[in-house]
């Protein structure tokens, strides 16, 4: 279990990197934290041919205040977010998210970014950052852009970036006073991957009501009539209308994890209606 | 915990041990920590598929001479166990694939490079040409299937079946209560921290193959690789540094050893082969794996009658040497009826052919599934009799009063109370409490069980049991030598071997009981086959009796010699000495040993004329007055709530009530019973190798595999008494197994008493979501009447 043999390159900012990516033609990997690509390697699963390491890039580690959102540089690691904990208002779902990963010794190394570009279907950040509603800020051999959370991932381990783009950074908004929000899921041990998991966030002051169910075959779902319901009623739906919910939004699942994923959502609905 | 305060640091002290000091501090010595001078690193190419015929195995250009195949390890013989029971059909186990693949993992190629990275570049470049054969990834389906078969000069799928009948027609007759159930329980390795481990070199100067191994059984190891590589006993020694968890994985020779020490042989030069952890998940899922038809006949009350079984244990492909696959079915048969007093029992055992890795045993050897079938059972007697599962257990189990006892497969049980362990642990527990909170419900919707298992353990079995199984090699006398070293402190050398059993310490309490020696003077060598007397090694519950035996033999031994020194020095007769606190104490005064060896090594001419010419050093044998076995047993109880959306079971309290005869340390034992409970744990509730259809093993790293860590071993509250076994040196009972025996009985008992509303019952380990989900899903739909 030794990983086949790759060339390195340690960039000095984000425009090397992007560049030596692009010449990389494909077989080029960008390394973050390797908490997940590091295993890959050792098991020959992934075999890029170079290595580039940007877990060093300083600009990849700021978070800052941009007044109605937060800017979290794709190498912040899970660990920074979940002892940033009190000190990032509008941001406690992200800290509270940030705490429940893995283990902490995968926390100090893995970033969000590492995350959101690895797109492991049951992790935990393509789910809470599409309920966030943030946006993802992608730097490429052309330049940045922007795709919303929601829609960086295309299935499962794949996304919206190309060979030689790398996430540069998150936007979440922040949430209101009045919002109201829920995170959980389910994982046979703490510090595993779940096996379902549900984020809502219903926060009239920013109009958003969004409800997303997660550690399914592809990217997390959203269930909007669901959410336009909970918004309206402020009340938790009955376990059927959450069933056939649940039913509708992942129909490949089986009866056992049709139930599964229903009674995390149902928990997760519950954090967020609760009095 | 029991109060323990007894002082000094013989038999009973809880003094800390030795081994700690450099495991602690990360100082341990372990295979994968040794480099010799030009040691080159061993990779197998081991098979993709289950089943298969080897049509061609092309090298890479230019690396021929580093990659060897069957047929390139010349005078290295295929492994095959022989076994005396009527219909055992032996395996032949080559230690690269032979023609066929029968598992997936099996190594078929051997790869050698200056790093283990490069082995492996090697390995995967070898071009392989596979004629894939339908998989037998079922036992049923291959004990059925004689088409395919996974030996193919054999007539089906059958190791053997086994066979056993005692006053069944009679027990079971006229009986009121007739309970059937099917049991089952996953296949799953063993996850020793450090896996299989072996470095081999030429050592020129003593003309010697030597091999580091992490091995329990060294001197084993030796025979097995004489006999197979065809060497002299002489020629080979086998050092077992420290060894990171054993638990029956490492009792048996491995194709790999004989692989490593062949290069060793041939080159002259050092070889190192490491397991890597996707290695030992996937080529070495080879545990507890059986399925049980078991029917129990009862009286009106619950009071056992009869016991019916039909087993099926999974051997997979081969059968280890030396324990061979008949281990298993051997045990389960023999143990099933565990600690219950009933005069009717028959059953059949089939242990069968797969296309898995081979069958070893591991801690607990059958009985963690035989316990619980057994303990299932009982619980559903109960609840047919519509009584308490722990007023049914007590009124069943062997009572003081009978013991010695001879159970319905014969097993003579020594000493014990059995009943009156599950009486506390049902007191410990605080059962009556919880049952009034079970009925007044939780909060949060949560069912709460409780759940018992009794069990008693089989330790230190030696000459009859071992060679009614005809196995290859019969465990008897175990030896120690002792020597008192020139300044007065001893060194003690045994063959067993420690892998976190204390031995480095309980050893030397031993011989500080006898001896009066300070345990800081005393040293214990294990694990090399030159400077350690024979043994068999460490299995089966076995060393703390018989090398403790054998210590406390040999200082018995070396006592009137030191005594008759110390009271020539003395000038005192010997009959009006003691030998105690490491000194020989005469009327008037005392001598320490340290003058007792100074005289005898470097002062001859102090010494009595009759001195014994044996010295101040004994090797000495050791065999329990009678070696059927000494008993151990214990209750656990648990108290679960049950999550029945989501399919999780939290353990709210857990309490183990054990008996291991007289404690060496209590601190190791605790620490035994702890590490075993973990693991059983494991079984009951995470661990599991899937296969598919065609044989794939479904979990191959830990992001599949699942352990129980911190998060998951509640704090296990543990209780002992001491029932001395009248046969053994001190009373001594073996107990490294029985922590493993229990956990998923009394987990499952828990489970299905906090469900029996529902009318749920499980039954098959581990017990995941999944499974706990579509039970009470069955359950609903069998309610609602939408199913028959």
């Amino acid at each position: 279990m030794k990983a086949a043999k790759f060339d390195y390159a340690r960039p000095r900012d984000l425009a090397e990197a992007t560049k030596l990516l692009a010449q990389g033609n494909g077989a080029a990997k960008a390394l973050a934290g390797g908490q997940s690509l590091g295993p890959m390697l050792n098991l020959r699963l992934a075999r890029p041919g170079l290595l580039v390491d940007i877990s060093r890039l300083e600009e990849l580690k700021a978070v800052s205040d941009g007044g109605d959102h937060w800017r979290i540089g794709a190498g912040v690691t899970h660990s920074r977010l979940e002892d940033a904990a009190g000190r990032m208002p509008g941001a406690e779902m992200i800290c509270l998210v940030a705490a429940g990963i893995a283990y902490r010794s995968v926390r100090n190394r893995g970033t969000i970014g590492g995350s959101l570009a690895h797109a492991d279907p049951a992790a935990d950040w393509p789910l809470a950052l599409a309920a966030l509603g943030a946006t993802v800020e992608i730097a490429g051999p052309k330049g940045k852009r922007r795709v919303a959370a929601q829609a960086l991932m295309s299935g499962a381990f794949t996304t919206a970036l190309d060979d030689a783009e790398l996430i540069a950074g998150v936007t979440v908004p922040k949430l209101s006073a009045k919002a109201r929000w829920g995170y959980y899921k389910f994982c046979i041990k703490p510090g595993e991957f779940p096996e379902a998991s549900a984020a809502v966030v219903f926060d009239s002051a920013r109009n958003a009501a969004r409800v997303f169910i997660g550690a399914l075959d592809g990217p997390p779902v959203a269930l909007s009539g669901i959410a336009v319901a909970v918004a309206a009623s402020g009340a938790l739906p009955g376990a059927a209308e959450i069933d056939a919910a649940v039913a509708r939004a992942a129909p490949s699942l089986d009866a056992v994890d049709r139930r599964l994923h229903a009674a995390v959502l149902s928990r997760a609905l519950q954090q967020a209606v609760a009095p | 915990m029991d109060a323990q305060n007894i002082a000094g640091e013989g038999i009973g002290a809880r003094v800390r041990r030795k081994e700690d000091a450099r495991h602690l501090r990360g100082r341990g010595s372990f295979v994968s920590d040794m480099v010799l001078p030009g040691q080159s690193e061993v990779a197998f190419l081991r098979s993709p598929v289950a089943h298969g015929r080897i049509r061609r195995v092309v090298k890479p250009k230019g690396h021929e001479s580093a990659i060897y195949l069957r047929a390139d390890l010349e005078g290295a013989k295929a492994i095959v166990t022989p076994l005396t029971i009527p219909g055992y059909k032996p395996s032949e186990h080559h230690p690269l694939a032979h023609e066929k693949v029968r598992f997936v993992g099996e190594p078929i190629a051997l790869c050698v490079g200056a790093t283990r990275a490069e082995a492996e570049d090697l390995a995967e470049r070898i071009e392989l040409e596979i004629d894939e054969l339908p998989a037998l990834v079922d036992a049923h389906a291959a004990r059925a299937n004689a088409e395919v078969r996974v030996h193919d000069h054999w007539s089906d799928n059958l190791f053997l079946t086994l066979n056993f009948e005692n006053g069944f027609a009679a027990g079971s007759a006229g009986a009121d209560i007739v309970v059937k159930r099917e049991v089952n329980l996953s296949r799953q390795a063993m996850v020793p921290m450090e896996g299989k481990a072996v470095l081999a070199h030429w050592d020129e100067r003593a003309d010697q193959l030597v091999v580091h191994s992490s091995t329990q059984v060294p001197h084993i190891i030796r025979v097995g690789l004489a006999q197979f590589l065809g060497l002299g006993e002489g020629q080979i020694r086998i050092v077992s540094p420290d060894v990171g968890g054993g638990f029956g994985y490492k009792c048996v020779l491995q194709p790999e050893e004989l692989c490593v020490a062949w290069l060793a042989i041939r080159h002259r030069r050092p070889f190192r082969y490491i397991e890597d952890r996707r290695e030992h998940l996937v080529a070495g899922a080879n545990a507890r794996q059986h399925h049980y038809r078991i029917t129990a006949y009862a009286d009106r009350a619950g009071r056992l009658k009869a016991v019916d079984a039909e087993i099926s244990i999974d051997g997979g492909a081969y059968s280890a040497w030396p324990f061979t696959v008949g281990l298993e079915p051997g045990q389960a048969t023999g143990n099933l009826p565990g600690p219950y007093d009933f005069r009717g029992y028959r059953c059949k055992t089939h242990c069968v052919a797969t296309n898995k890795p081979g069958f070893l045993p591991y801690r607990g050897v059958a009985r963690t599934g035989v316990c619980f079938a057994m303990e299932l059972v009982i619980d559903a007697v109960a609840r047919a009799a519509g009584r308490e599962p722990w007023q049914v257990r007590h009124d069943n189990l062997v009572p003081a009063t009978a013991m010695p006892y001879d159970n319905v497969t014969r097993k003579h049980y020594d000493s014990g109370d059995y009943p009156k362990s599950l009486l506390t642990a049902k007191e410990k527990i605080g059962f009556d409490a919880w049952r009034e909170r079970q009925k007044r419900g939780e909060a949060d919707g949560r069912r709460i069980g409780i759940g018992f298992a009794t069990y008693c353990e089989q330790s230190a079995h030696g000459v009859g049991v071992f060679s009614a199984w005809g196995l290859p090699m019969i465990p008897g006398y175990d030896n120690a030598t002792v020597r008192v070293t020139p300044d007065g402190g001893l060194e003690l050398s045994a063959g067993v071997h420690s892998h976190g059993q204390g031995m480095e310490t309980t050893l030397a309490q031993i011989a500080h009981q006898v001896l009066g020696v300070e345990l800081g003077k005393i040293r214990v060598v294990l694990g090399d086959t030159a400077l350690t007397p024979f043994s068999t090694g460490t299995y089966a519950s076995r060393s703390i009796v018989m090398a403790g035996g054998a210590v406390a033999n040999a200082c018995k031994t070396l006592a009137p010699r030191l005594a008759a020194i110390g009271a020539h020095l003395m000038q005192c007769a010997v009959n009006t000495v003691r030998v105690e606190n490491g000194q020989v104490a005469g009327p008037l005064r005392a001598v320490a040993f340290r003058d007792i060896a100074e005289a005898f090594y470097m002062r001859p001419e102090r010494l009595p004329p009759d001195v014994d010419p044996g010295g101040l050093e004994a090797t000495v044998a050791f065999k329990p007055k009678v070696d059927t076995g000494a008993f151990s047993y214990a209750s656990h109880a648990a108290v679960v709530a049950v999550n029945t959306a989501l399919g999780q079971v939290e353990i709210l309290d857990y309490v183990i009530v054990a008996d291991c005869g007289t404690q060496v340390n209590p601190m190791v034992v605790e620490g035994q019973t702890l590490g075993g409970a973990a693991q059983g744990l494991g079984t009951a509730l995470y661990e599991e190798t899937p296969y598919d259809a065609n044989g794939q093993p479904l979990a191959s790293t830990f992001a599949d595999y699942m352990l129980p860590g911190a998060n998951e071993v509640p704090a296990i509250r543990i209780f002992h008494t001491q029932t001395p076994s009248p046969y053994t040196e001190y009373g001594i009972k073996g107990m490294g197994e029985g922590g493993a025996i229990a956990p998923p009985a009394v987990i499952f008992n828990a489970v299905n008493d906090a469900l029996k509303d529902l009318g749920v019952e499980v039954s098959e380990t581990p017990l995941t979501p999944r499974r706990l989900l579509t039970a009470i899903a069955a359950a609903e739909a069998r309610r609602e009447g939408t199913k028959p």
